[in-house]
């Protein structure tokens, strides 16, 4: 193998698996340190600057930062990253001095948002410090999309809500409630430098069975979510069953238990390996007593003289085809009665507003066509982001698609070519203190995962407004925070310094290393002292060492950062790096405010920067 | 040194041997040596050879003298018996519990000062007693824990670390063996565990004293330029004479097998031991053979009087009996015996004394 080439910022990035996982990539570790030393705002801020949303998603994110993070390869369960987030964000003081300065000589641009949600609020929050005016159209009467109509109350309180998106409304953001952009055309004459697209994937996929239009109690879920969320539904029939098993279900069926169903079924066509809700999800549903009935595959609705009886289902058995695909057999019939029925079997997205002659270019799908990288449509100006691009995703996406799009409008307004995009760089300083001592806490223990206290079930079941998360304790919080391996503090390696002692190869207690002679990865990688078959982590390969010019390698896939082959190292040839990644956001090439938070102090020696 | 524990957590494809240990339940404590001291690689083989012996660790005993080489038995398999004995006297007391229990492995650990300096009557000694002994010597020319002085193995002309040359000629253990008659004699780099391993295996089934000279630089006092026993120095004069694998005897294959399924090979020759055992030897250097004492004399001086290291396990006897067998004493180990036989009183005694009148 070539030497593995450490000053791309990718390699060291991938190694920290949640920040590498995580769209608007957070400095996790970054922050958690932050946590540890009791400087919730800082953590708060850190988090701020890539994801701008830590109260909401403190409590609602996604989290594949999660199912990536290195302590559930090491060990069964990762760190709670996503609660921790949320103890920055409950613990934080006023943060709002720290905000970006805004101009008030404005830079004469003006840009359209359509649509509040966290997408366009992102490109808000990214424009407005840079000068720019931005108008968002909002067709409800309260920002947040989605966040605010379709996420319960009792997952996400609304003092969270209105608190993190007036932070960027206060930057002086022109929005405009009750709102509806009724045509793209008419958008385009009103003298905006750019417009973004972020009004989300708002229709609810219908089931056409038969049925379906002989009575009124058969839902749509993202909408019947919505119309609870503004007080325009306060009640449901006691026999509830929900069609489908994603996130939205989830909501809608727990939803339902605090608003009169008392019998609620989740009807899932497929079986449990094959969900789409995240698993916690369907954890706080189960423990809310909601019924979970797997391959139930739904065939008609039972109305009699107008009124909803139930629904059939045919019972399937599901396995793979030659071609790898799933197909179901059936099995049986069953019938299930019902009073209500939700549907909540995806969404997508619509845009009836947008003419045909708008010069922007839809796919088979009604799907606009949206560059990748760019985020703009096939009309010059008109960007698209968050659920509105590629269909519905989640928070963190819909912000992450916020930050490029404002780079690229940015560069457009600025008359740059937006396909060439701001590089990322890094920094990388030295955590070593002293002979023994590091800007970290690198001792491992076994720890399992805290789990999150709930709310009494009575209680909960009680208002949907009751939070059913309670947050982490001191002890949780000291806990989770020391179960973070600190995969930002990578080991970094300078062969010329190697004296090939193998104290490092004898000390490591994953066996991550191996000094051999070098040969192509796929054999290499048998070749190590552990064999490296996880291929979805590199292996680091160094130049040719001074003595005997066979080569360190060294597997990332287990390394916990214990730091013991830097302490063994004899001559600071494994030495222990703070990595920080030095990300872009528009207008801000230079100006990372956030960057090294944490480590100025730790490290005397200043910033050492990337050796190329 | 270190200040942080190596931690309790385990590479998934962490292989189990037949007792159902892991490499990790033959460590010891943390290390307090010099980070990147040859004597902790040393330590890593040791853990490897006993973990592929499978060596049930409470049946083996860890004898030393005084040095950092012979603070080393503390490092690994700390459910083992051990003894960190007077400066040198590592023999005399290894000969004391070898006498009393001779079911025990013994592995000694001891340096180039404790055994060449103040202790060197006791090697000597304890070869010639053909103790069923593991011997080994970390060897990096100085007194490391003293702080460097020049050692007994020290080479002429060796420079110490302020630039003063050594001018007393060095003692070679190997070829000290050789001379008294040691049945094993081997030398190892610690830098080089691949040929160390099967050495340190082959030593602990050795039905006697296994002497293995090891160079392990100290990389404080005597890893600089100028130095005869650094890592750099070491490498670019190593030579290998032969080399060796352990085969235990549920292992054995017909080396014509062995060849047959890896043509090109060296020539192969099983030294086949007392209880089924073998060392296959490979041939590196034509015709070496690693059972003629007075030949690998020869080599050896050949070899180092034109400043090479040369290394392998250079010498073993396989007709070996370890000093039990020389006194014909009793299978049973003499601390399980009975207080009335093992001391039948005077009467006894008297009748033995009445023997020689
Ligand atoms: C039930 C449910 C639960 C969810 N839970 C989570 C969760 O826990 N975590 C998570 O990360 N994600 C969750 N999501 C997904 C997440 O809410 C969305 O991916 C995200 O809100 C998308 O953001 P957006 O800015 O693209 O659009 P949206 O949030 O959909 O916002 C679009 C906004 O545009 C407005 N609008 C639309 N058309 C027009 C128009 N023509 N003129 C003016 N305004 C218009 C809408 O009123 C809306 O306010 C959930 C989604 C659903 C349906
Ligand atoms: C009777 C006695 N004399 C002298 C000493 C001082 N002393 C301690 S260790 C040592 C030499 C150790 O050298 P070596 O065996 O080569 O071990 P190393 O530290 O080099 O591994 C000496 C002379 C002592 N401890 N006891
Ligand atoms: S251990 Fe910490 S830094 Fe490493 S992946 Fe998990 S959360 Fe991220
Ligand atoms: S930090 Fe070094 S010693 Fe620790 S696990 Fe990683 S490679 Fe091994
Ligand atoms: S401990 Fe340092 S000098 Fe020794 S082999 Fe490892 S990297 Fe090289
Ligand atoms: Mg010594």
């Amino acid at each position: 193998m070539e030497p593995t080439n450490v000053g791309n910022p990718d390699y060291y990035h991938k190694v920290v698996d949640c920040q590498w996982a995580c769209p608007a990539h957070t400095n996790v570790p970054g922050y958690i340190r932050l946590i540890a030393q009791e400087r919730y705002d800082d953590a708060y801020m850190l988090n701020w600057e890539s994801n701008v949303f830590p109260g909401i998603l403190g409590r609602t994110c996604d989290r594949p930062c999660e199912p990536a993070c290195r302590r559930g390869r090491v060990e069964d369960k990762p760190v709670a990253i996503c609660r921790l987030k949320r103890v920055a964000a409950d613990l934080r003081g006023d943060i709002t001095p720290r905000f970006p300065e805004i101009p008030k000589q404005k830079n004469g641009r003006k840009i359209a948002c359509v649509g509040a949600g966290p997408a366009s609020l992102t490109v808000a929050r990214d424009l407005m410090p840079l000068g720019y005016e931005v108008t968002i159209f909002e067709k409800n009467d309260r920002p947040g999309g989605l966040m605010w109509t379709n996420i319960p109350q009792f997952r996400l309180p609304p003092e969270v809500l209105w608190e993190e998106i007036d932070y960027i409304l206060d930057m002086g953001v022109d929005i405009r409630y009750d709102a509806p952009v009724k045509s793209m055309k008419w958008l385009l004459e009103q003298g905006f430098d750019a417009i973004f697209v972020g009004s989300g994937a708002p229709r609810g996929k219908e089931l056409r069975l038969p049925g379906r239009y002989e009575t009124d109690h058969i839902y749509i879920g993202i909408d019947w979510l919505e119309s609870v969320a503004f007080g325009h539904t306060n009640s449901i029939e006691e026999n509830v069953l929900v069609i489908g098993v994603g996130n939205t279900a989830m909501d809608c069926c727990r939803t339902s238990k605090r608003i009169g169903g008392t019998n609620v079924k989740v009807m899932a066509r497929k079986s449990k390996p094959y969900f789409k809700a995240s698993p916690w999800e369907l954890e706080d549903a189960e423990e809310e007593l909601v019924d979970i009935v797997e391959n139930h595959s739904p065939t008609e609705f039972v109305v009699e003289d107008g009124v909803l009886r139930g629904m059939k289902f045919d019972i399937v058995e599901w396995h793979e085809n030659d071609q790898g695909r799933l197909v179901s057999t059936k099995l049986d019939e069953a019938f299930f009665p019902a009073d209500a029925v939700i549907l909540a079997i995806g969404q997508e997205s619509a845009f009836p507003w947008i003419e045909d002659d708008a010069g922007i270019e839809f796919n088979k799908w009604r799907e606009a066509v949206v560059d990748r990288t760019t985020f703009m449509s096939t009309r010059e100006g008109v960007f698209f982001g968050g659920d509105a691009a590629w269909g519905p995703e989640n928070i963190i996406w819909a912000a992450e698609h916020g930050h490029q799009a404002a780079i690229s409008i940015h560069a457009y307004c600025s008359g740059e070519d937006i396909r060439k995009r701001p590089p990322e760089h890094m920094n990388l300083v030295s955590a070593k203190m002293g002979l023994h001592e590091w800007s970290y806490s690198n001792d491992y223990e076994y720890a399992g995962r805290r789990k999150m206290r709930h709310v009494r079930l009575e209680e909960r079941l009680g208002s949907i407004e009751t939070e059913v998360e309670e947050g982490f304790d001191l002890e949780q919080t000291l806990t989770e925070v020391e179960r973070c391996l600190n995969c930002d503090l990578q080991t970094h390696f300078t062969g010329s310094l190697c004296i090939e002692c193998d104290a490092c190869i004898d000390i490591c207690p994953l066996n991550c290393l191996t000094i051999t002679h070098n040969g192509e990865e796929a054999e290499l990688r048998t070749r190590l002292l552990a064999p490296a078959e996880n291929t979805e982590q590199d292996i680091y390969v160094s130049e040719p060492l001074p003595q005997t010019a066979r080569v360190m390698v060294k597997d990332e896939d287990l390394c916990i950062h214990c730091g013991l082959c830097a302490e063994r190292c004899p001559t600071a040839a494994w030495d222990m790096r703070t990595f920080d990644l030095l990300k872009p956001y528009a207008g801000r090439e230079e100006d990372h405010p956030y960057s090294g938070m944490g480590i100025e102090e730790m490290a005397p020696g200043g910033f050492v920067s990337a050796a190329p | 040194m270190t200040y942080i524990a190596k931690p309790r957590v385990f590479h998934p494809s962490l292989e189990k041997n037949e007792l159902g240990l892991t490499r990790r339940d033959y460590e010891g404590v943390m290390s307090t040596l010099c980070a990147g001291c040859g004597h902790d690689s040393v330590t890593a083989a040791l853990i490897e050879a006993a973990w592929e012996l499978a060596i049930p660790t409470h049946r083996a005993a860890k004898m030393s003298g005084i040095g950092c080489s012979s603070k080393t038995t503390a490092y690994f398999m700390s459910e083992s018996h051990g003894f960190n004995s007077v400066h040198g006297r590592m023999p005399s007391v290894a000969s004391g519990a070898n006498a009393a229990n001779r079911d025990l492995v013994y592995v000694g650990v001891s340096g180039d000062g404790d055994s060449l300096s103040i202790g060197l009557g006791q090697l000597c000694h304890a070869v010639r007693r053909n103790l069923n002994l593991l011997y080994i010597i970390e060897n990096n020319g100085v007194y490391g824990l003293t702080k460097g002085q020049f050692s007994a193995s020290a080479d002429m002309g060796s420079k110490s670390k302020r630039g003063v040359p050594n001018e007393q000629p060095p003692i070679d253990p190997a070829r000290l063996g050789l001379s008294i008659g040691a049945t094993f004699v081997a030398r190892g780099f610690s830098g080089d565990k691949q040929q160390l391993v099967p050495i340190i295996k082959a030593g602990i089934r050795h039905p006697g004293l296994a002497l293995v000279d090891v160079i392990s630089p100290c990389v404080t006092f005597n890893d600089h330029v100028g130095s005869t026993k650094s890592y750099a120095y070491t490498r670019e004069h190593f030579r290998e004479a032969v080399e060796a694998a352990f085969v235990a005897p549920k292992d054995f294959v017909p080396p014509a097998e062995e060849i047959a399924a890896d043509i090109g090979s060296a020539e192969v020759r099983d030294v086949r031991m007392h209880d089924g055992s073998v060392i296959r030897f490979r041939q590196v250097e034509g015709d070496y053979d690693a059972t003629d004492r007075d030949a690998v004399y020869g080599y050896l001086s050949e070899r180092q009087n034109a400043g090479e290291v040369p290394t392998g396990l250079l010498y073993v006897d396989p007709e070996s009996r370890d000093l039990h067998d020389v006194l014909g004493t009793v299978d049973r180990p003499l601390w399980d015996l009975p207080f009335e036989e093992l001391c039948p009183g005077a009467d006894a005694l008297d009748a033995l004394m009445e023997n020689y009148r």
